[in-house]
């Protein structure tokens, strides 16, 4: 942090103050001119806490992807269909037991099965061959999204919400006085804000895993060099195996959250694999921090353009990447 | 050479046996959308169009009808690509088609190049498709959605005395013309639309929307079908929305109605309008949905037709009736089956249903509330039934034509 500020003196001064006027919108009360101007406070608050719900749901599905790049340069164009087969799963498991909860926990382990036969069957076989293992996944992601068809069909299907979970809280952030004087506190859906904090503490679960425990080590190594990490005695056939598992794991979880406060239909596999290709493109592929920040980067346009420029809202995203892409081609976050 | 002429023969044969069978048989090509945010719709569309098959039979004449399904996913492209397969590689005679808004306008435009066939619009509702520079092979026996908005705007402001409502859409052409209906109404009474959002088709994530929802409003009409809707409901429950609603002609169904979860519920209440109403008295509506449920099993159907199942039904009744006054007799490039098509009337289950001079719809409309029918299904109850709506919605056509065609913006909230 501090060798940034020395570096980028101009970009680190910049970023305090954008930092600074975002937390001054978030706390204080606004004047009447602002709200003219842009809209009313409640509504920006709501667009920015949904940016960084919907980072977390983006964070969770990209990071599996991204794991599973940096260690094994896989690009698996069948993490989409991973996504959806969790979510289903999770349906199943949720309208059949009642129990949101058991719906991740079996979400997680078939899903990671998949991602283990995935591994054994079809990328042992063509290691090394990126062109061939990405038409293979591609042409796999088809087969699935044709077999989740024919299983599930094209209703949409959408997990219950816990009751504990359903409606609003009161967050302490005021969005408005009344004539009377009185605060009028901001409601935010509850069950966005569970899911943010799951995200987080999976996320910062993954780093303390990656870079405080001796398997984090094994793997690091292994994304840094492979062949030596073989040489050293490693058996990194299994470590591939349990990181690809882990990954699809995650894809599944995901769909889980997906289907609770989105919904489930065939086509989602795709808009959540562009979705996770942009975030790790944005964020630098291989690493877990740049996914979370390509997620939350992703997740703030969608939402903020939904509002403040609906006609264009889906080309922000694009233009993210496309603007990344031509000024940091590495990704905001990658190492090299 | 001898081998190749015996190839030529055989591939001639083969060509006029393919001719032979269909002479016995009228090909009618049919596209639902049965795939994306549309899928429910185009299911039950296709129970509709079963029921009527059903009813009324597949014999006209000497002829069998064979029917060849496409499915679409509510994008104009999708359907081209549809019924462009269906007539090339399928060589269907008479297509019905298409569902949804922006498919029928990029069909109708489509119908063009092919004067020879004869498309039966199966249930989109945009007004520009006959509206604006008509196909003359183009038949719609659904009104547009406009004029499924007729009596809506009036109940709201005399009845609920709603003076202010904000709307929501989806953003493109069958909800424009939904928004056209209800505010051309609505304002003409005096009363103001404050804000107008659009989300695309498909949009997953309503929280924004949601939160942008005006406050000072008496009520919020939302313009959604399908997944949207369920998506947007399940969302507004979680965001503890407590607004009073109104509702399009999607939004207020039973492919709505009848979904799963508890966040529909939310709609109870609501007042709509459609072309249709669950609880009509009506004699000839019961028949039909009692046609309807005694088709499909209970888990395979929604308690009552939805509106797309009831226009498929009506688009298949007309096709199979217009047929059978000219014996299946399509020769002339269609002449007198188009001729029949164009005079016919419908004794339709949603009322009498004839067509206009750029071959739409003049039917009935219903204004109708959701109600519990306290056993935990809602359905549409019909508060006012309004027969003889016209493309116009009863205003002079030079007058209506001065209004503008439905966009994001227009119609302008004033007294036209």
């Amino acid at each position: 942090m501090s060798r940034f500020v020395e570096r980028h003196p101009a970009w680190a001064l910049i970023a305090i103050i954008a930092i600074a006027i975002v937390l001054w919108m978030i706390f204080a009360i606004w004047p009447p001119g602002l709200e003219e101007a842009i809209g009313r406070k409640r509504v920006f608050l709501n667009a920015l806490f949904n940016g960084i719900t919907l980072g977390g749901l983006y964070f969770l599905v990209a990071s599996g992807f991204t794991l599973i790049f940096g260690l094994m340069r896989n690009v698996n164009l069948a993490h989409g269909s991973l996504y959806l087969f969790g979510g289903y799963v999770g349906y199943a498991i949720s309208a059949s037991t009642g129990s949101w909860i058991l719906s991740f926990i079996v979400a997680f382990i078939l899903t990671a099965l998949v991602g283990v036969l995935l591994q054994v069957i079809v990328f042992r076989r063509m290691e090394g061959q990126d062109l061939r293992q990405t038409m293979v996944t591609i042409g796999l992601s088809i087969v699935f999204a044709d077999l989740m068809l024919w299983a599930c069909g094209g209703d949409f299907y959408q997990i219950q919400t816990p009751g504990w979970l359903i409606g609003p809280i009161e967050l302490p952030l005021i969005t408005a006085i009344k004539s009377s004087g009185e605060p009028v506190y901001l409601r935010y859906p509850l069950v966005r804000l569970v899911i943010f904090v799951a995200s987080v503490v999976i996320g910062v679960a993954m780093w303390l895993a990656l870079n405080r425990t001796r398997i984090g080590m094994i793997v690091r190594a292994g994304v840094d060099d492979r062949d030596i990490l073989a040489a050293t005695g490693v058996r990194i056939q299994l470590v591939f195996v349990a990181v690809f598992a882990f990954g699809a794991g995650l894809a599944g979880i995901a769909g889980v959250v997906g289907g609770t406060f989105q919904s489930l239909s065939p086509g989602e596999d795709i808009r959540f694999l562009l979705a996770s290709l942009v975030v790790v493109i944005v964020g630098g592929m291989g690493s877990i921090p740049g996914a979370a920040l390509g997620a939350l980067i992703i997740g703030l346009a969608e939402q903020l353009g939904s509002v403040y420029i609906p006609t264009y809202a889906i080309v922000v995203t694009f233009l993210i990447m496309v603007l990344v892409l031509a000024i940091r081609p590495q990704g905001l976050l990658a190492r090299r | 050479m001898s081998k190749c002429s015996v190839g030529l023969l055989a591939l001639s044969s083969l060509f006029l046996s393919g001719a032979a069978i269909a002479q016995e048989k009228i090909k009618v090509g049919v596209t639902a959308t049965l795939e994306g945010t549309y899928t429910v719709l185009g299911e039950d569309g296709m129970r509709g169009h079963q029921t009527a098959l059903n009813v009324l039979g597949k014999k006209v004449g000497n002829k069998e009808l064979e029917f060849i399904v496409a499915s679409t996913d509510a994008t104009p492209d999708s359907a081209v690509r549809a019924v462009r397969k269906l007539i090339e590689q399928d060589k269907v005679q008479i297509l019905l088609s298409p569902l949804s808004g922006d498919e029928g306008i990029a069909v109708k435009n489509f119908a063009k190049t092919h004067p020879e066939l004869t498309f039966i619009n199966a249930a989109s509702g945009a007004q520009e498709t006959t509206y604006v520079d008509p196909a003359p092979n183009f038949f719609r026996y659904n009104m547009d959605g406009a004029q499924w908005q007729v009596g809506l705007g009036k109940y709201a402001y005399d009845e609920k005395k709603y003076r202010k409502i904000a709307t929501v859409g989806e953003d493109y052409s069958f909800i424009y013309t939904q928004v056209f209906g209800l505010v051309l109404e609505f304002c003409g009474m005096g009363g103001q639309v404050t804000n107008r959002q659009w989300v695309p088709l498909g949009t997953k994530d309503f929280a924004s929307v949601i939160a942008a929802l005006p406050d000072d409003v008496d009520a919020i009409y939302l313009g959604l079908g399908g997944a949207d809707a369920v998506n947007f409901l399940n969302q507004y429950q979680q965001a503890g929305g407590k607004a009073h609603l109104m509702g399009g002609s999607i939004m207020i169904d039973q492919t709505i109605l009848s979904s799963k979860g508890n966040a529909k519920n939310a709609l109870i209440g609501t007042i709509a309008a459609s072309g249709q109403a669950d609880t009509w008295e009506d004699p000839g509506w019961q028949k039909f949905v009692k046609a309807y449920q005694d088709a499909f099993p209970p888990n395979k159907r929604f308690p009552s037709p939805s509106l797309l199942a009831t226009n498929y039904y009506d688009s298949t009744m007309a096709l199979i009736l217009a047929l059978r006054q000219v014996n299946g007799d399509l020769s002339n490039n269609q002449a007198k089956f188009r001729e029949a098509l164009a005079k016919i009337e419908l004794d339709a289950p949603n009322g009498k249903i004839k067509l206009d001079s750029n071959r739409q719809a003049i039917g009935t409309n219903f204004v109708t509330e959701v109600v519990d029918d306290g056993k935990g299904a809602l359905f549409s109850k019909v508060v006012k039934v309004i027969p003889n709506v016209n493309q116009t919605l009863g205003y002079d056509p030079a007058v209506f034509s001065k209004i503008g065609l439905p966009s994001r913006t227009v119609p302008e909230c004033k007294k036209y």
